[in-house]
């Protein structure tokens, strides 16, 4: 349904002419061909000043957000603010909605209000209806008779082909958070095309490729191709129809900042109103916004303050991105993910600091508008950035705990200098890569079956046939080590036939149309794996090396439980003994996935990474042959367990360093949680040593960093006063989540965490 | 869990290969080669921005001559309770941290207990720090045993962290059970040496808060004209658990931490004689 554009305060568009748009721009091949990147080289201003000269919010802007701020304690209560259940959402779906539509600088909502949530039920219909169910509303009989008996789902589509094998894996645990009832996500569009150029030429482009793969013979592959691009097409008309409902008209390039923060953000709504992708990220964008608004400020246009407003809403509407989740799947991602990941600095590979005004507008909304999870701000770190933007960046992951950090030096030589990160740790070239996101596999809970010969610890169920249970009293590592490796081994045969499976029907019946119209027609595409419970592996491997594990069995014979005699080295000192294992682990297993031939010929990757899953991990996990109880929460990530890393998390982070970035280039995650005395004295200090250990953490090959810092009484106290706190942000690998949203249980896991104080 | 975690402790050599043997002639002129120098340690830890600037490889050396009452760190008071540790051993620990180090700004730091009562295992430790692994090198002492430096040591020693604890005599010796004369001694060694000092100063609410006491820490911290820093650290109680665990009673166990209003005193006395206080 197209809806007829209203008139607001921010509609004033007329047909433009490009000569217009790119008024000063200097000439590149990005004229020629969509190439955004080549646009943003030739034409960004670094900036290597520090942040005195950012304004605070306006009283619009706070008007705006405490209007929203008003709304949250009712969706936090009810769970979710409102949804309509009688519209599928696609691009164009609703009619336009506003948080006030006098106030809104820049326009455009997922549905006709705000907080208020779509059914998007091609990735699975019964996602949408326990998710509805969950929340008290009834499905309209209409939709769910198209979705359960006309048009197939993503998740139908799944189920009918998995094998016996994955269904018992993934009712077990072993393999967890599969998207195969949900968007995969883990795809960024290049939304910033559709500033550039306009919604117009980007059609042409398309229908270009098209033609081209018409004269191709007709291979299952190009004809697959040749339906996506016709997909892709119509998707564009519906972006340009959706933004006609608010009075735009985005078929040619945006001409003014205000236009080019408007033009990107529609490209990017489209998007999550179609999808309810697990990561919905928006890529790298400050640097090209930056030229449109910096070209704006020379010409006396806008102020600093007007410039930072449009940054700000932008900003506000990205914090209220929602999707219809169920409240297994919050509790599995700790409340409301959406992962809005936005990249920013790094060099540039001619060696300029990619850092503008603008990538210090976008970090000032964390104070403007106070801490929050989204946009899931995301600092590509290099000893070669300037002072003033390292020095701004340190301040306000110690102000905020909202920023992350990621090595630009690791990313760069492999992706190059326009490289966004999708949800947490995964890199990609915007544009021209996509990946198929893989959850992950609990490698602790393999070690399990290996001692148990495929029977599950906790149900006493045949998982894995084929296997024998060790049969002595004790553990010993050279008996132990071939069988875990078999048993990875089938892990990794399993998981990738499964991925197979979910990324064919993904594409097949919830293929992200507007998100690959803004990509290349040629790209690369990654099979993105991942563990789970690493450092509980490498701990219990540790401990049956270097110290003596006997084994406690049930009256099944079932090893239930281990005692340990005599000391292990730990993962998460600094230690050899202990970190190799880690190690280890991780390149046999990435060794172990390539043996697979992946759907679409995907490149195989993997990440360490379990955002919050990892304390559902643990649930899912009994008795541990390193010490640890059944149930208690894994590590997250890639980090130490909890309490085992006793020399500071510089050391903690340097064992996590040694994992190989060559054989996880989909990520590894390293939380911090520091309290602020551990950081310096002053506030100064405490700036400069941060800086100081991203600095010492990147040189030591590190991949990324989340910083908290805060105060353990701060946290307690939150938990008993959530009414206190209502911003209060804090992160956990790879994503920051508000932390009076967390449950019960993940608040005490992320007080328990190690803090790393001093004494 | 039954297991206890090796994580306190630094693997001995042979489980640890990486460790790479001291080359011949790396030790201080003339010191003897033959037997492995070692001491007796209580732990290491890296940490930043509290024991000297930036992120640093801390030694705790296990034995302090003096007991004081507010001692965050009793564990450390006894020599007996360290473990026995080639300087080799730690150097190669530190080594781990060298790359870390260099990008982050900092160094590495021996503290205590007192790095004092163990001079010659001190000495090797900052002469292999400082010319083998190439880093910044301070000293964490209380002084009492500044007569043990030797000039030699101190060469290899860029910052001293000097803590004076009271400057009224009767008050020093009720705090630490010690003389306060051999601290001014070293101190007043120190400047004429042009070595750089951190004074720091543990401010306890009716101890060693008196201005005059405060006073006299300052203007004698002025006098010396080589301290470029001072750092009054506010009393708090966050070892009181340790002192239990040792089966010994904690003396300070009413006495309040002082708030920001008298810390802030105390640093304005300080700041009174132009020295920069935090």
């Amino acid at each position: 349904m197209t809806t007829a554009p209203v008139d607001t305060a921010a509609n004033s568009m007329q047909a433009t002419e490009v000569t217009d748009a790119w008024d000063g721009f200097q000439d590149g091949l990005w004229r020629d061909a969509v190439d955004v990147r080549d646009f943003v080289q030739r034409n960004y201003t670094p900036y290597e000043g520090d942040a005195a000269f950012l304004a605070g919010p306006t009283e619009r802007t706070t008007a705006v957000w405490q209007k929203l701020l008003g709304m949250f304690p009712e969706e936090n209560s009810k769970g979710i603010y409102d949804v309509d259940v009688k519209t599928p959402s696609r691009i164009d779906a609703f009619a336009p909605g506003f948080i006030d539509a006098d106030k809104d600088l820049i326009v455009g909502l997922q549905t006709d209000g705000a907080l208020k949530r779509a059914i998007m039920p091609n990735g699975g219909w019964r996602m949408v209806e326990s998710a509805l169910n969950a929340y008290g509303y009834e499905t309209d009989p209409e939709v769910r008779e198209v979705y359960t008996h006309l048009r197939k789902t993503h998740n139908e589509g799944v189920f009918d082909a998995y094998t016996p094998e994955i269904r018992a894996c993934r009712s077990s645990g072993i393999i967890t958070g599969l998207p195969d009832a949900y968007g995969r996500g883990r795809i960024i569009g290049d939304y910033r095309r559709v500033a550039l150029y306009g919604v117009d030429r980007l059609i042409d482009a398309k229908a270009a490729d098209k033609a081209r793969l018409g004269e191709q013979w007709a291979t299952e592959h190009v004809i697959r191709d040749r339906e996506e691009i016709s997909e892709q097409i119509k998707a564009l008309n519906e972006l340009k129809s959706m933004a006609a409902s608010y009075g735009y008209d985005i078929s040619g390039p945006a001409k003014t900042g205000r236009e080019a923060v408007q033009w990107l953000y529609f490209a990017y709504l489209a998007a999550v109103k179609e999808q309810n992708g697990a990561a919905m990220s928006i890529g790298r964008i400050d640097n090209f916004l930056d030229i449109y608004l910096q070209r704006d400020i020379e010409k006396g246009l806008i102020t600093e303050e007007q410039a930072q407003e449009f940054i700000d809403d932008f900003v506000i509407k990205l914090r209220i991105v929602r999707f219809l989740r169920t409240p297994e799947y919050n509790e599995l991602y700790s409340g409301d993910p959406t992962w809005v990941t936005w990249s920013m600095a790094g060099i540039g590979e001619d060696g300029r600091p990619l850092v503008s005004r603008t990538t210090f507008r976008a970090l000032q909304t964390l104070y403007n508008l106070g801490p929050a999870p989204e946009p899931n701000l995301t600092v590509f770190w290099s000893q070669q950035l300037p002072k003033g933007f390292k020095d701004y960046a340190s301040q306000v992951a110690i102000d905020t705990s909202a920023i992350q950090f990621e090595s630009d030096e690791l990313m760069r030589p492999k992706y190059g200098d326009d490289t966004a990160i999708a949800c947490c740790v995964s890199a990609m070239a915007v544009g021209k890569q996509m990946q198929f996101f893989g959850a992950r596999v609990n490698v602790a809970k393999a070690l399990l079956y290996a001692i148990n010969g495929g029977r599950d610890e906790k149900s006493g169920k045949t998982v894995v046939n084929g296997f024998e249970p060790v049969t002595g009293d004790y553990l010993d590592y050279e008996d132990i080590a071939p069988r875990y490796d078999a048993m990875l081994d089938w892990l990794a045969k399993t998981y990738v036939h499964a991925l197979n499976v979910i990324h064919y029907m993904h594409d097949k019946y919830a293929y992200e149309r507007i998100e690959m119209a803004l990509h290349d027609q040629e790209i690369l595409r990654t099979m993105a794996c991942g563990i789970a419970g690493l450092s509980v592996a490498a701990d219990s491997l540790s401990a049956i090396k270097h110290a003596k594990v006997k084994i406690i069995r049930d009256e099944t014979g079932l090893a239930v439980d281990y005692e340990i005699e005599g000391e292990y080295p730990a993962y998460g000192n600094n230690d050899d003994r202990a970190d190799a294992i880690a190690k280890r682990i991780v390149q046999d297993f990435m060794q172990k996935i390539r043996k697979h031939p992946t759907y679409r010929d995907a490149v195989h990757t993997q990440s360490v990474l379990t955002i919050t899953s990892n304390v559902v991990y643990g649930k899912k996990t009994g008795n541990t042959p390193d010490g640890r109880r059944a149930g208690t929460p894994f590590a997250p990530g890639a980090n130490p367990m909890n309490g085992r890393d006793e020399h500071g998390y510089i050391a903690s982070a340097l064992s996590v360093a040694k994992l190989p970035y060559d054989d996880a280039e989909d990520g590894i995650s390293l939380t911090n949680t520091i309290t602020p005395d551990a950081l310096g004295r002053t506030a100064e200090e405490r700036v400069q040593n941060l800086s100081g250990v991203l600095d010492g953490f990147m040189a030591s090959n590190g991949f990324h960093m989340n910083v908290n810092v805060l105060d353990k009484k701060m946290l307690e106290d939150a938990m008993e006063h959530p009414e206190n706190y209502p911003q209060l942000t804090i992160r956990v690998s790879g994503y920051a989540v508000n932390f009076v949203r967390l449950t019960r249980e993940q608040q005490l896991d992320v007080i328990n965490r190690t803090f790393h104080g001093s004494l | 869990m039954t297991a206890v975690l090796l994580g306190n402790e630094i693997p001995v050599r042979a489980a640890a290969p990486a460790a790479p043997a001291a080359p011949e002639g790396a030790t201080p002129a003339g010191a003897a080669t033959q037997r492995p120098i070692s001491g007796s340690v209580h732990s290491w830890d890296l940490s930043t921005g509290v024991d000297g600037p930036g992120t640093r490889f801390v030694t705790f050396l296990s034995g302090c001559p003096l007991s004081c009452l507010y001692c965050h760190n009793p564990d450390t008071m006894k020599m007996r309770n360290g473990k026995r540790y080639a300087a080799d051993d730690i150097v190669a620990e530190a080594a781990k941290y060298t790359t870390f180090i260099r990008a982050s700004g900092g160094g590495a730091t021996i503290s205590g207990g007192e790095p004092l009562l163990q001079p010659v295992f001190a000495g090797e430790l900052f002469h292999r720090f400082k010319h083998e692994l190439g880093l910044h090198t301070a000293l964490d002492t209380s002084g009492f045993l500044g007569a043990r430096a030797t000039d030699a040591m101190l060469r290899d020693v860029d910052l001293v962290l000097l803590d004076i604890k009271s400057w009224d005599p009767a008050t020093y010796t009720k705090v630490t059970g010690r003389e306060l004369q051999p601290t001014l001694d070293f101190a007043r060694r120190l400047a004429a040496l042009d070595k750089q000092v951190h004074v720091r100063f543990v401010l306890v609410p009716g101890l060693t808060d008196d201005p005059a006491n405060v006073e006299g820490v300052a203007a004698f911290a002025a006098s010396l004209g080589v301290v470029s820093r001072v750092d009054i650290l506010p009393f708090h109680k966050l070892g009181e658990a340790k002192w239990e665990a040792l089966g010994k009673t904690f003396t300070l166990h009413d006495t309040p931490s002082p708030g920001p209003a008298e810390v802030a005193a105390a640093r304005e006395i300080f700041q009174g004689h132009g020295l920069y206080a935090v």
